[in-house]
């Protein structure tokens, strides 16, 4: 990577970056300096990640371009498609609607710790079960969000899913088979099929 | 899309962000939850070339309780002072209005300062505020002013706030002894009100002795209605009395239409959560009263 030159300030290592300002900030107040880039240093799933990112990238972005994890997807980069939900130290957020720069020092949980095409991880297989998914672009999110859900209410009603879904859109409306596959994992969950743990998944990078 | 560059800093302290409005504040923004803001720029609808994030001033992040009035920091998150047991016992309408706002990972970044500061003509809670008289606390170079409610939300998406100033915390007058309600209608759960309303009222015994109502998406601010605030005032709530207030309330107030719904049906589901949204917080408040003998 091109070396920049720049000045460390604090633990956030942050590099100025030409700055173009006419009048600079006054030395008698204590503001802290403008950067374009950023180094960056995030936990996702159980994997420190450490780099050096513009401060526009958004989170979604930076997991799937830099970190090569796809399986968070970006759809709307507006906040109303719920597809980019991760869990951002265990709630969920949209990844569209933060820069990764935020993310520094916090922890994130994506799809790829859920569980693995041959150990799926029992809301996985109880969408599966019950079509709760045609195409899958939806499906990340959705899952996120119900994994969150469920820690907090292992056994909602079916209003309750709805309510808790109504952030994720799905264009191929199999929304019956979601909120019923939401109501079974949650049954499967409270019967105690063993959970895989979730898995430090690094992607490419790992 | 993605947003337009920009340079970006992260202050902790009030004071560090108060020396960057001062440098920046024309060509910047604040960021808080960024669930307004950041769609803004990613669509490149709005293009700072500065951004404050306030995410790392962790001293804005607080609900206390001061004298009859509840003080809420700039960056606590939504989904903080939806589960905050204070906010459920003190501020009841605040609590009916929370799950409202967004959906739930919304409301996980999202702050309540942001959505007071945003000023979104269909937000839930400025017109929380609003039904409430509660205040907001704001700082800038020249120091601390305290901004009353209906001063501060000037028109769409603006605010009393200058270029150079911050929102430090929103004060809502707690509300424990009074009736409350918040209802509104929006497509799905989560999305922006096509109407809602506030409602608190005082009762005693079967007399409604003052009666506060404010309404989300039917104007540039949130909209308070005196005369109909008047019809219920020293009154029983009967059928009659709300019938009647149903009616001035639709009668009254002016929404504009978009390709979300047309303004007479606003005007009719105005009316109509008015009359539902008083009922509510009488029976409210005469529960509570029952409780308390
Ligand atoms: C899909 C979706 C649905 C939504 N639905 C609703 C809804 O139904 N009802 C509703 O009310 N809202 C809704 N919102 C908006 C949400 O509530 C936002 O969180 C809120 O409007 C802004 O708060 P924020 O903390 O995210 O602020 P930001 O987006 O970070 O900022 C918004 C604006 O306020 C300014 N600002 C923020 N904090 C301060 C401060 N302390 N001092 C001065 N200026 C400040 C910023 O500079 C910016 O101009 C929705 C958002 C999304 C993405
Ligand atoms: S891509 Fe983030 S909500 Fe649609
Ligand atoms: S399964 Fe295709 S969008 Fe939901």
């Amino acid at each position: 990577m091109k070396k920049r030159t720049g000045v460390v300030r604090r633990t956030t290592k942050a590099r100025v970056v030409t700055p173009r300002r006419r009048n600079p900030v006054r030395t008698d107040a204590a503001a802290p300096p403008l950067v374009t880039r950023k180094e960056i240093t995030v936990q996702v799933n159980g994997v420190a990640q450490t780099a050096e990112v513009e401060v526009r990238m958004t989170l979604v972005d930076f997991i799937r371009e830099r970190l090569g994890l796809t399986g968070t997807h970006v759809g709307c980069e507006h906040g109303v498609c719920g597809a980019c939900t991760i869990l951002l130290d265990g709630a969920p957020v949209r990844s569209c609607l933060m820069f990764a720069v935020q993310a520094a020092g916090q922890e994130i949980m994506t799809v790829e710790a859920l569980g693995t095409p041959d150990r799926l991880h029992p809301i996985q297989e109880a969408f599966r079960d019950h079509h709760g998914l045609q195409c899958g672009f939806c499906t990340p999110g959705f899952l996120m969000t119900t994994l969150a859900f469920l820690r907090e209410r292992p056994s909602p009603t079916a209003d309750e899913i709805r309510v808790a879904l109504a952030g994720h859109l799905c264009r191929c409306t199999v929304y019956q088979g979601i909120v019923e596959a939401v109501s079974d994992a949650a049954a499967r969950l409270r019967a105690g099929t063993p959970t895989p743990a979730p898995r430090a998944r690094g992607g490419a990078r790992e | 899309m993605k947003p337009a560059p920009f340079q970006y800093a992260a202050p902790e302290s009030v004071e560090e962000t108060v020396a960057l409005l001062h440098a920046h504040g024309t060509e910047g923004k604040l960021l808080a939850g960024g669930q307004s803001l950041v769609p803004l720029l990613n669509m490149r609808l709005a293009r700072p070339s500065v951004i404050i994030d306030l995410n790392r001033v962790r001293t804005l992040d607080y609900i206390r309780e001061e004298n009859g009035e509840i003080a809420i920091g700039a960056m606590t998150r939504q989904r903080t002072a939806e589960r905050s047991p204070v906010v459920t016992r003190r501020l009841p309408l605040l609590a009916d209005a929370l799950p409202l706002v967004g959906h739930l990972q919304i409301r996980t970044r999202g702050t309540v300062g942001g959505n007071i500061a945003h000023a979104d003509p269909s937000a839930e809670l400025p017109a929380v505020l609003a039904a409430l008289e509660g205040s907001v606390v704001v700082r800038g170079p020249g120091g601390t002013r305290r901004v009353a409610a209906h001063a501060f939300f000037v028109s769409y998406l603006t605010t009393a706030l200058g270029p150079d100033e911050l929102l430090l915390e929103v004060r809502f007058p707690a509300h424990e002894h009074q009736g409350s309600a918040f209802l509104e209608v929006a497509r799905r759960h989560g999305d922006y009100a096509l109407v809602g309303v506030g409602a608190v009222v005082t009762m005693a015994g079967n007399v409604c002795q003052r009666a506060r109502l404010a309404f989300t998406g039917v104007g540039p601010v949130p909209v308070r209605i005196p005369d109909a605030e008047a019809v219920v005032t020293g009154k029983m709530v009967t059928d009659g009395v709300l019938a009647e207030l149903g009616k001035l309330v639709t009668h009254m107030i002016d929404p504009t239409g978009d390709i979300h719904a047309s303004a007479e049906y606003r005007k009719e589901v105005a009316g109509v959560l008015a009359r539902r949204a008083i009922r509510a917080a009488a029976e409210r408040a005469r529960m509570k009263q029952m409780r308390m003998r």
